[in-house]
């Protein structure tokens, strides 16, 4: 099986504070792999990483075998034009249309006429089916759907990869479902590689083909979702279980509460 | 569309300053009215210029006809030579024209006068690096004064 | 030894912040002109820094006219001196206030929107998000507030001088009575195109870049936080008052010192 992205033996420390020591991962082309890990060990930076935003302090990651982090500039952004991310947030920019949003990138990187482009608009539009919200400005949409309309304006350029970084967190069930669907859809439908970075559990177990999971700097798990069901890790069962306390404390490291509250 | 509008409103401001620019240049700097036209030089010298200053203005009657270009000391008899360019479209003075420093107002800033003298048959008219015989220095209040108690004393 | 780490510390952090400004400039400007993309996104932004400025600066502008003539004809009239108003009220607003007072309204209702526009871009991630668009957002959201920003407040600033002068005139002339041919004759033969309306202007275009630098390299260098955006809209508007009035010292100093 081919690797889109491969990450070697990569480091990343912020500041003094270490985030990935020494971690290594493939992403298989055409599946969807899933990060998985608790909150704040930085798995948006991972993504960043991976787009170049970000340069890792030793290590390598090979986008179709040919290195990030050894890009010229004008190169990134030409192989920029192959990924795409669809932000935590939406990112859509506030002071455009929903169907603005979406040609955005089309306008920028291609010489189509406004009248393909209304095109190729509408058909991401239906395909995440805010056909009829073309016209709202972002500030209009719920966070459901302004996700989704970022997910059509990430698709607008039929990228290779997408990296989709916390795309279930608050979200109501219902539209957490839609996305789960449409990733998936997107996924078969136009023979996308796919990142995942979550912290939902259940729902990244139905949708991934490969899950690798991150905690304390480096990979504690991965497998497919069956191997990761059935490890006998603790710390990916606590992950996994939701467990409060376990390998990954609850507390905060601190000095003891003995300790702090008397005094002394 | 928006766009339209905001080109619209674009193209008001852009107007509007021209508009402005127009206004400085034409009512406010005086430009164009008397002109930046061509000029010749004049030289004089005074006893004293007093508060005189490069750029003050050269008038007759209270019509400015010029500007004092630069002031500067005499090598040899250590006088002020006051160098004065004087528009092009003033050039028919007589030689026995006469410059005196005067002051606006009591308080206000001193410029030259400029007294056209009579033409007579075979006096020449001032062209371009002549220089002024007849001049009058500025009144320094302190010689006045001086002047003043002088004359009370002896009388 | 305390005082001296601080003092060091403090330097390299302000050297630091000033090679990123640099950065940010330079990577704004030093592009590969895109004229059929960054001139209507250019005119969209002098829509926004100029155009909805113009009536704070047009209303500010009368009053100040207003104002000085009525301040400098109590002062004038005592001398005789009152047909002196015009040129007064013109030198004055040409030479100093246009530039400055247009540079600290500026400051604070474009500069500081500029500040927040792109500070909150950036905590929305729609920076980000251009950039892994492989769309420059130095070259794509900076320039053209840059350049909107260099072209419009010289722009405001004489329309600033000019109805300054009309506020000066209705107040002198209209309502105090001084004389209107003198205000505008005495006016026409002091002030000089040169020396003084196209100083001002160069003023004006210094002000104007460094207010818009200021404004974009905060919103841009901001921590993309609600408290990391007041605080950088605050200091885009204090540290561009205190460069504007610094170097308008420095200006005057050369271009009417001796």
């Amino acid at each position: 099986m081919e690797n889109l992205i491969e990450i070697e033996s990569m480091t990343f420390k912020r500041g003094q504070r270490v985030i990935y020591d020494n971690i290594s991962l493939q992403i298989a082309k055409g599946k969807t792999t899933a990060i998985m890990g608790p909150s704040g060990i930085g798995k948006t930076t991972l993504l960043k990483l991976i787009g170049g935003q970000l340069r890792p302090e030793s290590g390598d990651i090979r986008f179709r075998g040919e290195s990030i982090p050894g890009m010229t500039r004008n190169r990134l952004f030409t192989v920029r034009r192959q990924m795409s991310m669809l932000f935590q947030s939406g990112a859509l920019f506030t002071d455009m249309t929903v169907f603005d949003n979406i040609a955005f990138p089309l306008r920028e990187h291609t010489r189509l006429s406004e009248k393909i482009i209304r095109i190729m608009v509408l058909m991401k539009l239906q395909a995440v089916g805010l056909r009829g919200a073309a016209d709202l400005m972002p500030s209009e949409l719920s966070g459901g759907m302004a996700r989704r309309a970022a997910l059509a304006r990430s698709i607008a350029l039929d990228p290779e990869l997408i990296l989709y970084d916390e795309p279930f967190a608050g979200q109501d069930p219902i539209s957490m479902g839609v996305l789960v669907k449409l990733i998936k859809e997107l996924n078969d439908a136009l023979n996308l590689t796919s990142v995942v970075v979550t912290h939902d559990v259940t729902e990244v177990l139905t949708i991934a083909d490969y899950i690798y999971i991150l905690a304390e700097q480096k990979i504690i798990g991965s497998g497919t979702p069956e191997q990761i069901k059935q490890s006998d890790s603790p710390l990916v069962q606590q992950f996994l279980r939701g467990e409060a306390d376990g390998p990954v404390p609850f507390h905060f490291p601190a000095q003891s509460i003995e300790h702090e509250l008397l005094g002394a | 569309m928006t766009t339209r509008k905001i080109e619209i409103m674009v193209g008001f401001f852009v107007a509007l300053a021209i508009a402005a620019t127009l206004m400085l240049a034409l009512k406010v700097a005086g430009q164009g009215a008397s002109g930046n036209g061509e000029t010749y030089t004049l030289y004089a010298k005074f006893d004293n210029i007093g508060g005189l200053k490069v750029r003050s203005s050269v008038k007759v009657g209270g019509v400015t006809i010029g500007r004092v270009e630069g002031i500067k000391l005499d090598d040899e008899d250590f006088t002020p030579v006051v160098t004065l360019s004087i528009s092009k479209s003033y050039a028919q003075f007589p030689e026995t024209s006469s410059v005196s420093i005067l002051t606006s107002g009591l308080l206000g800033e001193q410029y030259i006068g400029f007294q056209p003298g009579f033409a007579i048959d075979d006096i020449e008219n001032l062209s371009d690096g002549d220089f002024i015989e007849d001049t009058k220095s500025a009144l320094v209040l302190e010689d006045l004064i001086g002047q003043f108690l002088f004359s009370r004393g002896s009388e | 030894m305390e005082w001296f780490a601080r003092l060091g510390a403090g330097t390299l952090d302000k050297l630091s912040a000033f090679g990123r400004a640099t950065f940010v400039l330079l990577g704004a400007v030093v592009a590969k002109p895109r004229p059929l993309k960054h001139i209507p996104l250019t005119i969209k932004q002098i829509y926004v820094v100029g155009v909805q400025s113009l009536s704070i600066i047009i209303v500010s502008g009368l009053f100040i006219g207003m104002v000085m003539a009525l301040q400098g004809y109590t002062i004038l009239v005592d001398y005789g001196a009152e047909g002196s108003l015009g040129p007064m009220v013109a030198l004055s607003l040409l030479r100093e206030l246009g530039p400055v007072v247009t540079a600290l309204l500026f400051a604070g209702r474009a500069g500081s929107a500029l500040t927040a526009e792109i500070g909150l871009m950036k905590a929305t991630e729609q920076l980000s998000s251009l950039e892994m668009m492989a769309v420059d957002p130095l070259r794509r959201i900076v320039a053209p507030r840059l350049w909107a920003g260099m072209i419009s407040m010289p722009l405001l600033a004489l329309i600033f001088s000019a109805v300054g002068i009309l506020g000066g005139h209705l107040v002198g002339v209209d309502w105090l009575g001084v004389d209107a041919g003198s205000y505008w004759s005495i006016m026409q033969s002091t002030v000089e195109w040169n020396e003084d309306v196209l100083n001002g202007v160069i003023k004006s275009i210094v002000f104007a870049f460094v207010c818009t630098w200021i404004a974009i390299f905060k919103g841009y260098d901001a921590v993309p936080t609600s408290e990391g955006i007041s605080l950088a809209t605050t200091q885009t508007v204090v540290y561009s008052s205190l460069a504007v009035l610094g170097l308008d010292f420095v200006l005057t100093a050369l271009m009417f010192g001796i």
